[in-house]
């Protein structure tokens, strides 16, 4: 077992877990049989009836409750001598900054979503505590090394984002389903039940010529002579009816595409006419909201089966007029959820009649519910193999072994007989704005752009700050915090609404900004440089930053093929730009190319569909592995750098 | 499929892994009978593993009272100065293990491993043993073989921070996915005494040095009758005599099974957990692999070493 060192080690050690769910769970057990005696643990989450399948500390019972917390007493009740402090609390909460940080001797991670890693990088370097971060998505997994000055950190190499699509692919001509779901998601159900205020694209593209986008709005204000019914027949012939008719008349989009099909409610239901309206009655004496459900009324039993067209045109009205009718009150505010069964009912059946119309094959409700919801597709025993190699890799921080420490990847199919393949650290990349002083550059058009925009496309999103500074010198433009004055407060504001050149320290080309997060103590330099004209489609921020690399764009990649070895079928799933191991929720991804070190070999994604943490990639023509004696010299492809990710 | 859906429990208790491996492969699961003997840390991790994906049954074998070496290696059992208060570790981690998942059937079954006869074996898709002798491995792997059906056999032991697991699937037929066809594979599978009777001269070359070394435990403890695990730093100069004769035998040059290596696996027999999590995964995935029909099983040997991190596939068989 372990060595004397390695036990002193263990036994002295303070250590934080950030996040108790798939690999939380596992990793707080290993923690405690290890011999681990001071064990912080902080997550926000609370425990959902999925996480039951493999986050094992929790049962049925505990099901609403704090997962930090429940996970801690599970572990004391084999363990009751060592200490466990759990918070169910957000880890970008302002207590736990640096200092909060650095009584602890190694962080290790088991998060979900990037923007939470990122942050916990950045505190790790600012206080200067090693880092164990990791991630799976089904069968596979990945743990990494961060050590500051000694190794790369965890923002070195490019994170994948999550995968936007072009407005007009959305609007006008999907070829894929996932497109159909964001279509019925992000539009169609938005502009049904969600905020009426909001942009929202839905018959922009469709109507150019033919109608004023006045006339579109009014087409979803139920008038004041119609009945649920008719109001749903004429959204039902609107919208994927007349606008796919009209998308038709203009030639030149068709050219070199398949032609979609108008459906209109005659066509499908004929037989049917107004019957449904008896059935709505029936359905409208369920009391109880939250089992509201379009299927259990039409006897739709499997969510597995795919529906014919007619079949999800009657699961379309049933669920439109169970909104109307039953949670009216909701309507104008609703966001779609995953876990609300009608919301993914509607969404599931909408997306399929678009499929319809534009010959996309159709889905089942079950692979929708994935797709929308961004679900992550994951097991128990890849979370466990994790949390044992993170167990290892931070017994080796602990020693000061630095130079033993590994990556290691868990692979679903061996390379070079390999399962797990244990790769040598990089080293930190000598332009990553988060670990060294390179400075960004900005360009952008300074006589167009407001701060705002800075603030909100850059510091934010890309920068992932959560409570920026932004300075020109030594005079102030913008600043976040709970101790600013009135005055300081609305000066901030009325400098969000100005355009950079004039505010009252003028950015414009040449211009060195400080851009600083209190709480990660990050400090970055922008270079500005000013550019009149940028692309619409190809540069939709106006503004393009530099030295920060993005997500390699997927949308070139061939399509994703069946997925290896998954029961779902569908074409194109979801892979999100961060793994979560929580679960869900991120824009809709697409799945790139994966460039896991299969003996050089590329594979698809496909097989990876939707994960609980990010599977990093590999890089480089770096030979990774030392080798002690035997075998093996891994050569990584870098061919593609798109790395899987995953919800 | 023939008409048997899921529940919507199961649907919703399940949702993640279907997403992975399919309702087809989860149905199959549920349907599976698996066995399992000798609860130290790195089987109970696989009996978590197994209960959580939905196996239809399992049932425990281990008529051991509860040690303080047991529990401290145990996450089943609550803690207890009484230690379980006289009850077999199988009776007290069954307990726990039902609270896993209160939709698979856990049980136990008292008696010597060496006891049970072929027909006992029938009742079961999947048998796994661990800590057990190399005899014991040997029979029962070939009480599996001798049923009409098949029931697939592994074995599993963590010693320091050393592991391995052996995989007996018999004749197995499984469909591979490559690029976009679907090719049909058939793996054929060595006994345990077949595989471990293969002369080292004849294997591959860069055999994974843990395989060697653990035979040449394995070897030792039969010799001298010891228990699974029974050694100590004492015993290592014998061993290493033993290692010599062994590779004499062989034709295998000694360095190939290197002093350190062996006395690691000597000196510390108590499993390390993080490495029991490696192996139980590992091992819960080829189990989950070989119920569903699902993936591409591995043959037939795996070898993890914390030491070098490398979790290795060696394929020790003629065919
Ligand atoms: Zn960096």
């Amino acid at each position: 077992m372990a060595s004397v060192q390695q036990l002193s080690a263990i036994k002295d050690a303070k250590v934080l877990m950030v996040g108790a769910g798939g690999i939380g769970c596992e990793l707080l057990k290993t923690l405690a049989l290890s011999g681990f005696q001071d064990i912080h643990i902080i997550d926000m989450d609370t425990i959902e009836v999925s996480n039951l399948n493999r986050q094992f500390l929790f049962r049925q019972s505990h099901v609403g409750q704090s997962k930090a917390k429940v996970a801690r007493d599970a572990v004391l009740r084999f363990r009751p001598k060592i200490n466990i402090k759990s918070y169910h609390a957000n880890v970008k909460d302002s207590n736990f900054n640096v200092d909060f940080f650095k009584q602890f001797s190694v962080v290790l991670n088991g998060l979900d979503n990037l923007d939470a890693r990122r942050h916990v990088n950045r505190l790790c370097l600012a206080a200067d505590v090693p880092l164990v971060e990791s991630g799976t998505t089904g069968f596979l997994g990945q743990v990494t090394v961060h050590i500051k000055g000694k190794t790369e950190c965890y923002e070195c190499q490019p994170k994948p984002a999550p995968k936007t699509y072009p407005v007009c692919t959305i609007t006008s001509t999907p070829s894929k389903f996932v497109h159909c779901i964001v279509w019925a998601k992000d539009l169609l159900f938005a502009k049904l039940f969600g905020d009426k205020n909001q942009d929202n694209d839905l018959n922009v593209r469709s109507n150019d010529t033919a109608t004023s986008s006045e006339h579109s709005e009014d087409i979803f204000e139920p008038r004041k002579d119609e009945d649920i019914q008719q109001y749903a027949n004429r959204i039902y012939d609107h919208v994927f009816g007349h606008n796919i008719q009209t998308a038709l008349s203009n030639e030149e989009t068709w050219k070199n595409r398949n032609k979609p099909r108008p459906i209109y409610v005659k066509d499908v239901l004929s037989d049917e006419p107004i019957q449904q309206n008896g059935n709505v009655d029936k359905l409208l004496a369920n009391d109880n909201l939250s089992s509201l459900s379009a299927m259990a009324y039409l006897g739709l039993k499997n969510p597995q089966d795919i529906w014919s067209l007619k079949e999800n045109s009657r699961v379309f009205f049933a669920a439109l007029k169970l909104f109307f009718s039953k949670r009216q009150k909701e309507i104008g505010n609703l966001t779609f959820d995953k876990d609300d069964p009608l919301a993914v009912e509607f969404v599931t059946a909408a997306a399929n009649i678009r499929a319809a119309s534009f010959n996309i094959p159709l889905h089942s409700l079950f692979e929708a519910k994935g797709i929308a919801g961004n679900i992550v597709h994951a097991v128990a025993t890849t979370n466990a193999i994790i949390a044992g190699l993170i167990v290892i890799e931070a017994i080796k921080v602990l020693q000061n072994d630095a130079k033993n420490c590994r990556m290691t990847y868990c692979l679903q199919h061996p390379s070079r007989k390999m399962l797990l393949m244990p790769v040598e650290p990089f080293e930190p990349n000598k332009s990553c704005y988060v670990c060294s002083e390179t400075p960004l550059l900005l360009e952008v058009n300074t006589n167009r752009a407001k701060l705002r925009d800075l603030v909100e496309k850059v510091v934010t999103s890309k920068l992932g700050m959560s409570l920026p500074l932004i300075a020109h010198g030594s005079g102030l433009l913008y600043e976040v915090g709970d101790d600013l004055g009135k005055d300081e407060v609305a000066n901030y504001e009325a400098n969000l609404e100005k355009v950079l050149s004039e505010l009252p320290y003028a950015i414009t080309g040449g211009t060195i900004i400080t851009v600083e997060d209190l709480q990660q103590e990050l400090v970055c330099n922008i270079n500005i440089k000013h550019r009149e004209e940028f692309d619409e489609e190809k540069e939709p921020d106006g503004m393009v930053l530099h030295g920060w690399t993005p997500a390699p764009a997927a949308e070139n990649n061939k399509e994703a093929t069946d997925n290896n070895g998954a029961s779902t079928s569908s074409t194109s799933k979801p892979a999100s730009a961060d793994v979560m191991e929580a679960d869900d929720e991120l824009s809709i991804v697409e799945p790139g190319v994966e460039t896991l070190p299969a003996g050089g070999k590329k594979r698809k994604l496909s097989d990876v569909p939707n994960s609980e943490a990010p599977i990093d990639e590999k890089r480089a023509k770096k030979i990774p592995e030392k080798n002690d004696g035997d075998d093996v010299i891994v050569m990584l492809d870098d061919g593609n750098d798109d790395d899987i990710t995953a919800s | 499929m023939n008409g048997e859906e899921l529940t919507e429990q199961e649907t919703a208790l399940y949702d993640r892994q279907i997403r992975v491996w399919g309702v087809d492969a989860q149905r199959r699961l549920s349907k599976s009978h698996v066995f399992v003997s000798g609860l130290k840390g790195t089987v109970i991790e696989f009996c978590k593993n197994i209960v959580l994906a939905g196996v239809g049954s399992l049932t425990l074998n281990d008529d051991n009272p509860v040690t303080e070496e047991a529990l401290a290696a145990n996450f089943l059992i609550p803690f207890d100065e009484n230690m379980g208060g006289g009850g077999s570790l199988a009776e007290l981690c069954c307990d726990s293990l039902k609270d896993f998942n209160p939709m698979v059937h856990v049980s136990v079954e008292k008696g010597d491993l060496s006891s049970f006869d072929v027909d006992f074996f029938e009742k079961f898709d999947v048998v796994v043993i661990s800590c057990c002798s190399l005899a014991a491995k040997k029979s029962v792997n070939e009480k599996c073989r001798k049923l009409s059906k098949r029931v697939a056999f592994y074995t599993v032991d963590c010693r320091d921070s050393c592991g391995e697991i052996f995989v007996d699937l018999q004749k197995y037929a499984y469909a591979k996915k490559k690029a976009d066809e679907t090719v049909e594979c058939q793996l054929q599978y060595p006994s345990f005494e077949e595989a471990i009777a293969i002369p080292w001269r004849s294997l591959p070359k860069r055999v994974s040095k843990l395989y060697f070394a653990m035979r040449v435990v394995e070897r030792f403890e039969e010799v001298e009758r010891r228990k699974p695990g029974e050694t100590s730093i004492e015993d290592l100069p014998n061993v290493l005599k033993l290692r010599n004769e062994l590779c004499l035998a062989h034709s295998l040059n000694e360095s190939q099974i290197p002093d350190a290596l062996l006395e690691r696996l000597v000196a510390s027999t108590k499993e390390f957990p993080p490495v029991s999590a490696v192996l139980g995964g590992i091992l819960g995935q080829e189990v989950i692999k070989a119920i569903s029909g699902k993936g591409d099983p591995l043959k037939n040997f795996f070898f993890f070493d914390a030491v070098d991190g490398k979790g290795l596939i060696e394929d020790i068989s003629t065919s």
